[in-house]
């Protein structure tokens, strides 16, 4: 560890569950979001108590990494399928286990929309985290379904336009499954925003707790190098571009899923 | 239970075999498509004076209709070619069903097309239009639509749709909505009412196998799909509606406005272990209540 | 419950994985092996195991991963265009070491194909289809007492080296019916599953338990490069090859002809086989039993002067190539393939009198 690690983790903490890895701590790029998504969803599960049922499905993506740095029970499957393996664990270990996958946007609603509409169909109780950098990240910033209109990618040179489409807004599509109890988007850009999320993402956990149904929490990443954007930048073009095409908030709670949530959360 | 799957018969070479359970021809081996004149049997001539048939149902030499007795995909085809007639649209029309006992009804259709794999038909039709259409901004024709089943549409095909509707092509999606899959024996399917009893579901199925999707209502949240409706063949009046539904969706592909959608209520009598008689009765009691007919985004 | 059942083959299976102690069962409908799925439908959740109903055979195969990874049994079964959806899935569970079973009821291809029998998964089940690199042993049962009791052996075989195992059934074999005897069969024991995925609470030692796809890409503490990954592998199927090779040979010793075949042709071969000698001709067969390891030794013990080979199958020749391969250039190696079908519509069947027929033409030369 170097002394910059050490002292980042004297100002803020960080949850026991990252594992301190020799080489190198944070395989992500600088100034990327998809860490501290998966940082916010460590310490709901800490809070929440729920570290030794927590099963993590993780799929291909930049959160690939993340199976050799979080000390939790984790599957790896294959590039879309997590919603799949996810659905199996959960039906397979039939205890309290909290299951839930780490995606990024193109593993979730491009490949994986298939496995992930028809999990949402069959009322899955089990979580998904769809990490949104509105770009295919891994492989060098191409476009994605969640890419906004307008944003250069390298396969839309001159920006996403309407003859690619439109940018998909998965949590609201996910609500209008009955078998779905809840939905959420948040954003990673301000501790305020993180903060949210975190919210989000216990009463994503606590609705599967309860056996509501599907539970679902898209987190707005920044991807600087791929946008070719300094991290700063990155944020404000979040902010500015992301955010306004990609409304945060919730879009599902059902009915007394709050209620229960709270003594689930407890 | 099933020796006795229809799947064989969703391939070329079953067409002209002989089907377990296909309706017996009452039709003599026939001519030309177009012939309207000339020697028929006179069961034949009364169903083509009183209500005309569209001139693309081919006449095939063995077997005029390929499904089984009650099956109501081939009247929801129908109502496409009516319209398709009334447009003058047949000649512009490329057709991709997918797999499925839909995946018959092109053999009979004398309409250019193409047969993909189980679940892909939104796939082949946004190539296809993008190949054959003219441009970006001028994708008005030809007409491509894919005729597909729903578990073909919605279980094995669900990133397709998915991904077609996000991309906005300007396609047709065709979905026949039986709410099994009638081809293997009546399974359950994504769209299987609570309740119903199939196969895989002998109980009937429960919220531990989810609830049924309606898909004209989620693609109605996407903003690249233009036109979502539902229907039903159950009535005359209820087949009217959706000849006008199947009619605004080709509208809307023609002016180039996105992916449009209509799903339509069809009859499975063997599958569901019904006479045709209580099938359209079942529909109207138990499926119709559980997927609202309308129109769910449109002009 | 009974001992004795008069069954199908697709029901034998069933009951052949319900005695291995299968928990979970994943599938998507296809011809011919709608029984099988039906089946596990029917009786699982009623016994309070795991039935589920992908939404496609992509979908099948990556839950098959999912339940492998808590260390339960689980099995699915497909036909040839399910299988080729499978590819991907199959390489994924063969680098993250995952035991399971999958039961590939054979119709005829390419494409949609037909749906009825025929033999033309032999290549793409014996030497894979996704991303290379993987061997996956391949049973082939040709009679419904095999199709049960294959399916605990395949299970043990998965468990024993951590790897898929395929169980390669066709259309004859899912619908016929036959006597099947229910017995509980005996295997060595084995490790437990310390390594199954279930909550860092639930391991004795309280340390966690990962499963991954990207095994020798990202380092483990057992195999922290890339090369001492694909080492492990090459030993598994080193050890595979030399220890998991099983067959069936008749009347070889002395044969001047010897027939090789799998499956339901194996049936078939053993009827001209009975034929023929009944003629006086000197027959024998020899039926591959894992077509993956392939009995190659088998059949080279038996090249000595004057003997030949016969492979009859139901596809243009997948099989032959191994055989061939096997034979060299010491003894000739002909073939019977499913141009010899009595008839060409998809339900044309190649009988033991045109094998008997084959036979008694390469015998007259
Ligand atoms: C990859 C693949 N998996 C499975 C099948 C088998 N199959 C053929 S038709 C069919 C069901 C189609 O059901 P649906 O789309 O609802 O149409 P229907 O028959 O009900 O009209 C299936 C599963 C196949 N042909 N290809
Ligand atoms: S490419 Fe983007 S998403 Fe991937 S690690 Fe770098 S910043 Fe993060
Ligand atoms: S959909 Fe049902 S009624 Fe129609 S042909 Fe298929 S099995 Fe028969
Ligand atoms: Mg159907």
């Amino acid at each position: 560890m170097t002394d910059i690690g050490v002292k980042k983790e004297l100002v803020a903490g960080r949850p026991d569950l990252w594992l301190r890895m020799e080489n190198n701590p944070i395989p992500s790029c600088p100034g990327c979001h998809e860490p501290t998504a998966m940082r916010a969803i460590l310490e709901a599960l800490e809070e929440l108590d729920a570290v030794g049922d927590a099963v993590m499905v993780v799929g291909v993506g930049c959160s690939f990494a993340f199976q050799s740095m979080v000390d939790l029970d984790y599957l790896v499957c294959a590039h879309g399928r997590p919603p799949d393996g996810a659905s199996a664990v959960k039906r397979v270990l039939k205890g309290d286990h909290v299951v839930f996958t780490i995606q990024g946007d193109g593993d979730c609603i491009a490949i994986g929309a298939g496995a992930l509409i028809n999990a949402a169909a069959r009322a899955e109780k089990i979580t998904i985290f769809m990490l949104n950098n509105a770009n295919y990240g891994t492989t060098g910033g191409q476009l994605a379904p969640t890419t906004p209109l307008g944003h250069v990618t390298s396969t839309t040179p001159g920006g996403r336009t309407p003859a690619h489409g439109y940018p998909v807004r998965v949590p609201e599509l996910l609500a209008t499954f009955q078998g779905v109890a809840y939905t959420a988007r948040g954003a990673m850009n301000s501790p305020a925003n993180y903060q949210k999320t975190k919210g989000y993402i216990k009463k994503a956990f606590a609705a599967q707790r309860v056996s509501l149904g599907l539970s679902f929490v898209e987190m707005l990443c920044a991807c600087p190098p791929n946008w070719h954007m300094t991290p700063l930048d990155s944020l404000k073009w979040l902010e500015q571009t992301v955010i306004p095409q990609f409304p945060l908030g919730e879009f599902k709670d059902v009915q007394g899923a709050s209620g229960k949530t709270q003594e689930a959360t407890r | 239970m099933n020796g006795e799957s229809r799947e064989g018969l969703a391939l070329f070479g079953g067409v002209l075999g002989v089907p377990p359970k296909a309706l017996k021809s009452p039709l003599p081996a026939s001519r030309e498509r177009g012939d309207t004149g000339g020697e028929r049997t006179s069961d034949h001539m009364q169903r083509q004076l009183v209500a005309g048939r569209p001139d693309a149902w081919m006449r095939l030499e063995f077997n005029p209709i390929p499904t089984c007795p009650g099956c109501q995909e081939p009247t929801a085809t129908r109502a496409v070619l009516d319209v398709l007639e009334e447009m003058g649209m047949e000649g512009e029309a490329i057709l991709v069903p997918g797999v499925g006992c839909h995946s018959l009804i092109p053999f009979m259709l004398d309409l250019d097309h193409v047969m993909s794999a189980h679940g892909r038909p939104p796939d082949l039709a946004s190539a296809i239009k993008r190949v054959l259409g003219r441009g970006a901004a001028d994708r008005a024709l030809p007409l491509v639509f894919t005729l597909q089943g729903d578990g073909d549409c919605i279980a094995i095909g669900a990133g397709s749709l998915v991904n077609a509707a996000a991309r906005s092509e300007n396609i047709t999606v065709l979905m026949l909505n039986n709410v099994n899959y009638g081809t293997t024996g009546g399974q359950m399917s994504p769209t299987t009412p609570l309740g119903h009893a199939t196969s895989t579901t002998p109980g009937g199925r429960t919220p531990d196998y989810g609830y049924p999707v309606r898909v004209p209502e989620m693609l109605a949240t996407f903003q690249g799909v233009a036109y979502a409706a539902r229907g039903a063949v159950n009535t005359p009046a209820n087949y009217q509606k959706t000849r006008a539904y199947i009619k605004k969706a080709f509208q809307t592909q023609m002016a180039g406005r996105g992916l449009s959608m209509v799903e339509v209520l069809c009859s499975c009598p063997p599958d569901w272990h019904m006479t045709p008689l209580n099938s359209l009765k079942w529909i109207e009691a138990h499926i119709i209540p559980q997927f609202p007919l309308g129109e769910f985004k449109g002009p | 419950m009974a001992d004795r059942l008069f069954v199908q083959g697709n029901e034998a299976v069933a009951w052949g994985a319900v005695s291995a102690g299968c928990e979970a069962f994943f599938g998507y409908p296809i011809t011919p092996q709608n029984e099988i799925t039906e089946w596990f439908a029917r009786e699982f959740p009623r016994m309070g195991r795991v039935f589920l109903q992908s939404q496609s055979e992509t979908g099948s195969i990556n839950m098959l991963h999912g339940a492998a990874a808590c260390g339960v049994r689980a099995m699915t079964s497909t036909s040839g265009p399910g299988w080729g959806l499978m590819q991907e899935g199959m390489s994924n569970l063969a680098n993250a070491e995952l035991p399971c079973v999958v039961v590939l009821v054979q119709r005829g291809g390419p494409g949609a194909g037909t749906t009825r029998h025929a033999q033309m998964d032999y290549a793409s089940a014996t030497h894979g289809g996704g991303a290379g690199g993987y061997r996956n042993i391949v049973l082939a049962p040709a009679s419904v007492q095999e199709l049960h009791d294959f399916m605990p052996l395949a299970f043990h075989l998965a468990d024993k080296y951590r790897n898929p195992v395929v169980v390669l059934s066709d259309a004859i074999l899912g619908q016929m019916a036959e006597p099947l005897e229910r017995k509980q069969l005996e295997f060595e024991p084995l490790p437990p599953k310390d390594w199954a995925v279930l909550g860092k609470a639930h391991h004795a030692d309280g340390k966690r338990r990962g499963i991954s796809i990207g095994q020798g890409f990202i380092p483990n503490p057992d195999f922290p490069t890339y090369l001492s990954f694909i080492d492990h592998l090459d030993k598994k199927t080193k050890q595979m090859r030399q220890d998991e090779v099983r067959f069936e040979a008749l009347n070889v010793e002395s044969a001047r002809l010897i027939l090789v075949a799998y499956g339901s042709m194996a049936r078939a071969c053993q009827g001209a086989m009975e034929m023929a000698r009944a003629e006086g001709l000197d027959v024998g067969m020899l039926r591959p039993i894992t077509l993956w390891p392939f009995p190659s030794q088998a059949i080279r013990r038996n090249i000595r002067e004057g003997v030949q080979f016969l492979v009859v199958e139901d596809s243009l020749g997948q099989m032959v190539e191994d055989v061939e391969t096997a034979v060299g250039e010491r003894a000739p190696v002909h073939f019977l393939g499913m141009l010899a079908r009595h008839e060409p519509r998809e339900m044309g069947m190649i009988f033991p009198d045109r094998i008997l027929e084959k036979i008694k033409e390469i015998c007259r030369k």
